[in-house]
């Protein structure tokens, strides 16, 4: 090891970081500051929609029927449950066919919503190292960028929901706008989930293996496929209550409340509190989990 | 502020070369691989990794760069050089902030870019709209990658054949979809700038097309380093070179000594 050879005279007898802070050097890589990281992430919009975008068209590029799928996949997702659950375990207690099968639909279609956001999550980070190690961009453009990817897969979900809602008596009606703030807390959530997800999955990428065993069991637990409080209706009422709280279960029933008719307010726990606390949950996650995010920004990449 | 007044005054024609832009401060950088211990990869073997107690069960820790120091200044062009494996893409990806570092510190003035955009890139898509996407990720705005759509396309000479930009890139022969890489990565100026070998890729016409594009980066660029195993490239583009084995710093200084040693090293 030689010492270096074109060291200057002047700033001869400084140390490294002495240079480097007399001539207002920084630390590469370092993370910066929260305000500056959101107004960074910000300056990076049109590269987070763009490759949400480019991921949405690249899933069904290579098949005939190309972006139809879109639209088709959701559709037959909708057809698999209907068999199972709305014929052969006939889980439709306490509804009628006109309201359940949109119900079920609807609970389908919001709750994959979280679930892919999940799982896209977890790889956001661990599944695109090559992107991280070569490119500079602040890293929780993937986490939200994959939820985005999500919610717009969702949008064309939504084409195949309303058909079915229409087709089965629930017309179109004022309250079909309370679908807005619905998706709009649901994916405030997911992308903070997503963040939390991210972070996590950059540090195990094991979690990607057990996530979609976590999953399932949520998406049992939150009452997809059947009403909570009647199925739960002679156990302690807390159980009914901690699952009608849990987010996934009142995104549900929100949208459900917004589309469907018979799916009247006293369905929703708390009546319209629920949106209080759909709010909550929105707010707590999608700032809890960038800030958890943020935390670890400089480290993204190390694998 | 003050300081780099005296400092110009008393050295006039020599400020350019004194005004460092890359600091490297005694860095090391590790690289942890998962399901990689030594022995035996089967499932009872992970177990027992997993119920052994330890700093961290299952993991191979990989130490790429042993304490690295040097400075650069303005307007240098570094030849990295050392055998496969020696850390010198890792040492980039470390001064580009982009792997963190285990111990010891980087300082650069600005935000020093790796010359590539591969990763960001999807076969899936047509190249127009690799284009966009590869601009964005390297940070430019919607404008400058309107502005420099065509020029863009044009380096790359894909359409010389007809239509294949909105074409999927998948499509594209290997030569072609690497120009049209080069030329997305080429699009945008640098402060630092950081070259990683075998750039210069495709049919001979495109390599003479890259090259001298490479030296038009280079000029505007304030500090250049360049990875290459091609000595005689070296040899033309630096005036200074980092020679690395092992990770470890082995001889830092100018162009024709330190390629001297090198080959001596190599049995050349």
């Amino acid at each position: 090891m030689t010492a270096s050879p074109s060291t200057p005279p002047p700033d001869d007898g400084l140390s490294r970081a002495e240079l480097a802070a007399k001539y207002g050097l920084t630390v590469s890589g370092a993370r910066p500051g929260l305000f500056e990281y959101v107004r960074q992430l910000w300056g990076r919009r049109h590269f987070i929609i763009a490759f949400s975008q480019a991921k949405l068209t690249a899933q069904y590029s290579q098949a005939k029927l190309g972006q139809l799928w879109q639209v088709a996949t959701p559709l037959l997702n909708a057809l698999v449950y209907f068999l199972i659950f709305g014929l052969i375990l006939e889980a439709d207690r306490g509804f009628e066919r006109e309201v359940y099968i949109p119900f079920l639909v609807t609970g389908v279609f919001v709750f994959t919503f979280t679930q892919s956001s999940v799982m896209a999550g977890v790889r956001s980070i661990s599944g695109n190292l090559g992107l991280v190690r070569a490119l500079h961009f602040p890293r929780a453009s993937l986490p939200v960028s994959f939820s985005l990817q999500q919610l717009q897969q969702l949008l064309f979900s939504m084409i195949v929901l309303f058909v079915i809602t229409i087709g089965f008596g629930s017309y179109p009606k004022l309250s079909w706008l309370l679908i807005v703030p619905v998706l709009v807390l649901q994916f405030l959530f997911n992308t903070g989930l997503a963040m939390i997800m991210a972070r996590l999955g950059s540090k195990t990428p094991d979690l990607a293996q057990l996530m979609p065993f976590v999953m399932r069991t949520w998406m049992y637990a939150s009452g997809v496929m059947f009403s909570i409080p009647v199925m739960l209706q002679d156990k302690p009422a807390w159980i009914a209550d901690v699952l009608q709280w849990n987010p996934a279960a009142i995104y549900m029933d929100l949208m459900r409340y917004a589309l469907i008719d018979g799916y009247g307010e006293k369905y929703l726990p708390m009546g319209q509190w629920a949106w209080a606390i759909a709010a909550g949950w929105a707010v707590l996650l999608a700032a809890g989990g960038f800030v958890y995010f943020w935390k670890a920004e400089e480290r993204y990449g190390r694998g | 502020m003050a300081d780099d007044k005296t400092t110009l005054d008393k050295a006039p024609e020599a400020s350019q070369g004194h005004i460092p832009t890359v600091i490297a401060d005694e860095l090391h950088i590790v690289y942890r691989v998962n399901g990689a211990k030594t022995g035996k990869g089967s499932a009872t073997s992970a177990l027992s990794r997993i119920l052994r107690r330890g700093e961290e069960r299952g993991v191979r820790k990989v130490h790429a760069v042993r304490g690295v120091s040097f400075t650069a200044y303005r307007g240098e062009a570094i030849g990295l050089i050392g055998s496969n494996g020696s850390g010198k893409s890792t040492l980039l990806r470390a001064i580009a902030g982009l792997l963190p570092a285990e111990k010891g510190k980087v300082y650069t003035d600005g935000q020093p870019s790796l010359l590539g955009v591969n990763a960001a890139l999807m076969n899936d898509l047509t190249g127009e709209r690799n284009v966009i996407l590869g601009g964005l990720a390297m940070g430019m705005s919607r404008e400058q990658i309107k502005e420099r759509y065509e020029e863009i396309v044009d380096f790359s000479g894909i359409n010389e054949k007809g239509d294949f930009i909105t074409l999927p890139m998948r499509t594209y022969s290997s030569g072609m979809a690497a120009r049209l890489r080069f030329s997305i990565a080429a699009a945008k100026d640098h402060d630092v700038l950081m070259i990683d070998e075998a750039l210069a890729t495709g049919d001979r016409k495109f390599q003479k097309r890259s090259e001298a594009r490479i030296r038009e980066l280079r000029k505007e660029a304030g500090t250049v380093f360049l990875v290459s195993h091609n000595n005689k490239s070296i040899r033309d583009t630096c005036d200074r070179v980092l020679w690395l084995e092992r990770g470890e710093l082995r001889m830092d200084g100018p162009t024709d000594e330190v390629i001297k040693e090198y080959e001596k090293f190599t049995g050349k």
